[in-house]
């Protein structure tokens, strides 16, 4: 098995209040099948959102390795993860 | 543990955070263009098209506003006078959860259903046990006539095969206290005088149909447009709520302009010396057991669908009632706003003096997020009064009853007991206790199943948050009977 598929949530008070909390319950129920292949961490806020005044409309923002996932949402980072888990097979 | 917050709530937060961002921009002058910019063309309908999408999202906004969808006079009122109303009121709107009657999909009513897993078998128990002569076999198979079904569920018990299923109206399903009913057309409505505020049919709809009445733009117009002393009395519900520690969040809340912050906690230090000293005095009088008061939907379910219980609520005031009462003793001409996991705080806060408004920690956080404040990077301001272990227990289930009993200690033998939701099925238990009586002495109850931590204000996971809570309660000293509080 290759290395662990790295999650990182930021958990900056935009994204944090726009749903990223929702995401981190990845930490209690994440699927079978990625449960234990995937590590997950809290990130303090990336700048992402501060680009433009409205840009807070893509956050959440998620690393899923190296790949971001804007407007993330659970169903979105569970789907990033199965095709990053697929790519290191 | 499931995804708490499904579409509909977290549109809830995407609607507070461009209404606080349109009043901090033009004060709504553009406030029209939300629904547009939430629902815009190129985007897929949730609903039967986006213009009807639009629709719902112009009354979601409006509650969002503080006004009632139910009260509408003219349908052509803008947002941007919408929000101006708002802007000119005096008084924080009164708590009320109302539907949005062409959001509410109206769920179908029968709520037995026959699927086709059924055989058509010879015994029929579905129809020998229906005591409406509801259900017919047409075609070998059987079906329920839709007016004469009273939703006992004695077919959905009896078939064999299991091909009954019970179709739930979510939000009939999740109030308590039957509060939510149907109208001739389909539509649910809320009757005021049995709802308590408790918000459980707010979070489980599932087309955001229903809402209550903000106060965060009278919040935000105090700060921005008065000289007045803003003080936020945050409960203790709220670690874990914003990532970063609870000092850098008393820099955030003085960054976006109020003038203090206080910790409900404190309030609940106090709360727990009186209701421990108390509970003693009840118990030594002969009295069989006594419940919390502290949660306002149980307090007010209570007081209108459990009266036998009545006797045996305590006395004591809620933490935000001792707090409030600290801060307005400091300075009387302050603007108290308790911020809280809670609805029915708005209904409790509309019977207390002390309180002006009260804010969800959702809204706090939009008013955060549309004033591009990061609570990580805030300076770090402590509190001026200090609360302990106990106080900061509160809003995890257990949490109250554990404070009050590291007070009681051995004088009197305490046994609580944790009353964890306030379901139809723990009203029931509760009755029972009122009128028969039962092993425990000591009730806490909670509405929200897990404590305040699972209030719909809420932003965090409740699991993550109970942590916090449990984290930040450590770090206090222990409080004492005579501990000096304030």
């Amino acid at each position: 098995m290759a290395n662990k598929v790295k999650v990182r949530i930021c958990v900056g008070t935009s994204c944090f209040v726009m749903g990223a909390a929702q995401i981190q319950s990845l930490e209690f129920n994440a699927p079978a099948d990625i449960a234990e292949q995937i590590e997950i961490v809290e990130e303090r806020c990336m700048n992402l959102c501060k680009d433009v005044k409205t840009k807070y409309n893509n956050g959440p923002f998620v690393f899923v390795n190296d790949e971001l996932v804007e407007e993330a949402t659970y169903e979105k980072v569970v789907n990033k993860i199965r095709e990053e888990i697929k790519k290191s097979c | 543990m499931l995804i708490p917050k499904n579409n509909a709530n977290l549109m809830r937060t995407k609607i507070l955070i461009k209404l606080a961002e349109s009043y901090l921009q033009d004060k709504f002058a553009q406030a029209d263009r939300i629904p547009l910019e939430l629902r815009p063309k190129d985007m897929q309908s949730s609903r039967c098209c986006i213009y009807k999408d639009r629709a719902v999202l112009k009354y979601r906004c409006m509650a969002g506003l503080g006004h009632c969808p139910e009260e509408e006079q003219d349908e052509l009122i803008t947002l941007k006078e919408y929000g101006e109303q708002a802007l000119e009121r005096k008084e924080a709107p009164k708590n009320k959860l109302s539907v949005i009657d062409i959001a509410c999909s109206a769920c179908v009513k029968s709520q037995y259903v026959i699927t086709d897993v059924c055989r058509g078998c010879f015994a029929q128990p579905c129809r020998l046990n229906c005591p409406k002569e509801a259900i017919s076999i047409i075609k070998g198979r059987a079906h329920i006539d839709p007016d004469k079904c009273v939703n006992c569920g004695k077919c959905f018990e009896v078939c064999p095969y299991h091909s009954v299923v019970k179709i739930p109206v979510p939000c009939e399903e999740a109030c308590p206290v039957g509060a939510i009913t149907k109208d001739e057309s389909g539509k649910e409505h809320i009757d005021t005088e049995k709802c308590i505020s408790c918000g459980k049919c707010l979070a489980s709809c599932p087309f955001g149909a229903i809402v209550e009445r903000s106060q965060m733009i009278d919040v935000m117009r105090e700060i921005k447009e008065t000289d007045k002393h803003v003080v936020a009395m945050l409960a203790p519900a709220i670690s874990g709520q914003f990532p970063g520690s609870l000092n850098a969040l008393v820099g955030a809340l003085k960054k976006f302009g109020f003038s203090d912050v206080i910790e409900v906690a404190v309030g609940a230090d106090i709360t727990t010396q009186k209701e421990a000293a108390e509970f003693v005095e009840r118990m030594e009088d002969g009295k069989p057991f006594m419940t919390t008061s502290c949660c306002p939907a149980y307090f007010r379910a209570a007081q209108v669908h459990i009266p036998e219980i009545k006797p045996f609520v305590s006395d004591t005031k809620t933490p935000m009632y001792y707090t409030a009462e600290l801060v307005k003793k400091e300075a009387p001409d302050c603007v108290a706003v308790f911020v809280g996991p809670c609805l029915a705080k708005r209904a409790e806060a509309e019977w207390d003096p002390n309180v002006d408004y009260v804010l969800t920690f959702e809204e706090l956080g939009a008013m955060l997020v549309a004033a591009g404040i990061n609570v990580d990077e805030c300076e770090e301001i402590p509190f001026n009064k200090i609360s302990h272990v106990q106080g900061r227990q509160f809003p995890v289930t257990g949490g109250v009853a554990g404070a009050v009993a590291s007070l009681v200690g051995d004088k009197f033998d305490i046994r609580p007991e944790k009353i964890d939701g306030l379901t139809k099925e723990n009203i029931k238990l509760l009755k029972r206790y009122a009128t028969k009586g039962g092993e425990n002495n000591m009730l806490e109850v909670m509405c929200c199943e897990g404590g305040c931590v699972s209030g719909p204000g809420c932003i965090a996971l409740s699991k993550k948050a109970a942590r916090a809570v449990d984290a930040y309660a450590q770090t206090g000293e222990v409080l004492k009977e005579d501990t000096k509080i304030g």
